[in-house]
């Protein structure tokens, strides 16, 4: 797994962020290979989401320049990058909570099928979209729960469609922030089969605390501590990186 | 709204299309009905004319509920609470003025049925304008905005006078002689029909609306502005849109106004109009779309009957309010809503019960509540209007001390009573969904 020959997937070069005073994010430079599936871990604190925030516009960058197939993407408002092909998912649940299960996936694709503002369309008579949506509400595995209402479901079915909502746009960088956060070893499971299935074929970057998905999940493993990049490579290598031993992971039997 | 994605059978029939449009719009086709049949029930035989205070009433209705729709696709659906709606009512309703005064002057020509959808772009203009800058913000920071820029057109509206026509207003007269179907429009009742007919057109299209990209997506933006951004949406552009077509309608009750009423003045712009779309929506609903209408028809009620059996209506529309807000945030639709599935579980008769029990004590506390109001009204406004207190042809002196303590006992034995009625409809109300989640668990 070579990132320097690989097409340009996501950037990032010397990226900085202070809030006021107080630095996050250190220079950071990072390089996605497109296609690749990318894992951040670090300790709390390390700036990982900051980082997922930087990328995905929610926050401008304080200086560095990010890089999306290419193209720069930093200053660049959320909703603009995500219509070039980055989707994201939130730490905390991030969905519409008072809409039915079916309307969420629904939303997830109403751009990307150029809807647009449209106010002259009835979604109802919208077939192929509506087929879409349906199909991706059987991908994610919430077709028994469609006209229930989104903030009535389980957390573990919450963070599927979370899912489902993240990919639907065909987006094919696909950013993640803790996906199996608070769940059980067989939700998890479960929950890590489904991001396998869905993201295939498309550039995946997730910040992760179980390692045992971590290891499971990524081809290229970076480690960020105190807003800086310690180390990045192959899960085999990151293993034995003494740097990371110290600095993170402690002894080395709590990674195995 | 689970009707989306069609049955493939269902759809080829029109006859099934047709009956599946009745299976779930008849409750819209019984109101258009009885809208049209209710002036009828005032009907003087013998001088064959109708109640004024019965059509006026009812024109009011109709323009409420546009207006109260309108402003609920800002409230319910997106999430924008404004305090300055009205702009647009008031706005529309002074370009419809201009818009008839010109017809009549033979400047333009226009039949008057047509004319409210000159109101309608006065209302989207301005919209369009205003919410331009609002729409920048959302929650707290667009509440402030939309205070302010009902400020500041109530000042110009009283600073233009070539155009708001000053304190006076703008007067103007709705027999321009043009009209699609030879009507004059002299009397009330043909105004009224034809606010009858859009008020149907404006209520189908809202409701359309919320069926459409645009409307779903100002939902989307109201649960999670940020979800929304990340799925390609711009929520500023979002609340913009929905904001301009929701000053579209509002313009269009303005212009129904100002062709009933005949003259339009700076309070149809004014904070009273505003804080009452809040009010007629709130007790309505604001979480379903027909919300919005129950609680203008309500609202319309309280202020042109009860305003007048009692001076202090304003204090029982604001005590509803704050009822509501409190004890059923949902509205009047909320509480509707609340007993669909325990309706659908046919277990709505084990609540008719405790329901009936409420009433006798719920009737004491109003009473006692009136009482204390009316008395107080009395003894203030009443005695400088030289008017007296009479129930039931006794005349009650509110000096004395017997009717305080007759309202004071009323309240308590009536509020302790009706506390104790409320448990036992809690108690039941939970064995009820128990029983229905169990029933759920079985299937």
């Amino acid at each position: 797994m070579s990132a320097t020959i690989a097409a340009p997937g996501l950037r990032l070069a010397d990226v900085h962020k202070s809030f006021g005073p107080t630095a996050v994010i250190m220079g950071v430079s990072l390089d996605v290979a497109r296609g690749s599936r990318h894992a951040i871990i670090g300790p709390n604190g390390a700036g990982k989401t900051t980082l997922f925030n930087l990328i995905s516009g929610r926050f401008p960058v304080s200086s560095g320049t990010i890089e999306l197939g290419g193209q720069r993407i930093d200053g660049l408002e959320p909703h603009e990058i995500n219509r070039r092909g980055l989707s994201r998912s939130f730490q905390v649940t991030s969905i519409f909570a008072r809409m039915t299960v079916f309307e969420n996936i629904r939303c997830g694709l109403l751009w990307s099928r150029g809807y647009r503002y449209s106010f002259w369309h009835l979604l109802g008579g919208e077939r192929a979209l509506n087929e879409a949506a349906a199909r991706l509400l059987a991908d994610v595995g919430l077709e028994s729960r469609r006209d229930v209402p989104a903030g009535l479901l389980s957390y573990a079915e919450q963070r599927a469609l979370e899912i489902g909502i993240t990919i639907a746009g065909g987006a094919d960088t696909i950013l993640l922030d803790e996906p199996t956060a608070g769940m059980s070893r067989s939700e998890a499971d479960h929950a890590v089969a489904l991001i396998r299935r869905v993201t295939a074929g498309k550039t995946l970057v997730m910040v992760e605390h179980d390692m045992s998905v971590v290891f499971d999940v990524a081809d290229v493993v970076t480690v960020l501590v105190y807003g800086q990049v310690i180390a990045s490579g192959p899960p085999p290598e990151i293993r034995a990186n003494r740097a990371v031993q110290e600095a993170y992971l402690g002894v080395p039997a709590e990674i195995a | 709204m689970s009707e989306e994605i069609a049955q493939p059978a269902a759809r080829t029939l029109g006859a099934e299309r047709t009956t599946g449009f009745l299976a779930r719009q008849w409750p819209w086709l019984v109101a258009l009905a009885v809208a049209l049949l209710v002036p009828w029930l005032s009907y003087d035989w013998a001088t064959g004319r109708h109640s004024g205070f019965m059509v006026s009433m009812l024109s009011q209705m109709g323009i409420m509920i546009i207006f109260a729709l309108s402003y609920n696709m800002q409230m319910g659906q997106t999430g924008l609470l404004s305090f300055g709606h009205a702009v647009f009512l008031g706005l529309g309703g002074y370009v419809t003025a201009h818009t008839l005064n010109a017809v009549k002057a033979g400047s333009l020509w226009l039949p008057l049925e047509v004319t409210p959808l000159a109101g309608g772009l006065g209302g989207l203009l301005f919209a369009i304008l205003f919410g331009y800058f609002a729409t920048k913000q959302r929650a707290t920071a667009f509440a402030m905005i939309t205070l302010g820029i009902g400020e500041l057109v109530t000042s110009c509206a009283l600073m233009f006078q070539t155009f708001f026509g000053g304190e006076g207003g703008v007067s103007t007269n709705r027999m321009i002689g043009h009209s699609l179907f030879g009507v004059g429009y002299a009397q009330p009742l043909q105004v009224y029909y034809l606010i009858v007919a859009w008020t149907a057109v404006a209520v189908a299209l809202m409701l359309l609306l919320t069926r459409t990209p645009l409307g779903r997506m100002a939902n989307a933006c109201r649960d999670n502005f940020e979800r929304a951004q990340f799925v390609g949406y711009d929520p500023r552009m979002v609340r913009f849109v929905q904001f301009s077509l929701s000053g579209f309608f509002a313009g269009i009750a303005g212009a129904l106004y100002t062709l009933t009423y005949e003259i339009v003045t700076y309070d149809t712009v004014g904070g009273a109009m505003s804080a009452n779309a809040l009010l007629m929506t709130y007790i309505g609903g604001v979480g379903a779309f027909a919300g919005p209408v129950i609680g203008a028809i309500l609202v319309v009620l309280l202020q042109s009957w009860v305003s007048l059996l009692s001076n202090s209506w304003l204090v029982y529309a604001g005590v509803l309010f704050i009822l509501m807000v409190t004890f059923a945030p949902g509205g009047i639709a909320g509480l509707v809503m609340m007993h669909q599935p325990i309706w659908r579980a046919g277990r709505l008769g084990r609540l008719a019960g405790p329901y009936a029990r409420l009433v006798v004590p719920s009737l004491l506390v109003a009473v006692g509540f009136v009482l204390v109001i009316e008395l107080c009204s009395f003894l203030t406004i009443g005695a400088a209007q030289g008017k007296s207190l009479t129930l039931s042809g006794v005349t009650v002196n509110p000096r004395s001390g017997t009717p305080w303590i007759a309202a004071t006992v009323l309240l308590a034995v009536g509020g302790l009573w009706l506390r104790l009625e409320m448990r036992r409809i809690g108690a039941t109300w939970g064995a009820v969904t128990e029983e229905i989640k169990a029933m759920g668990r079985r299937a």
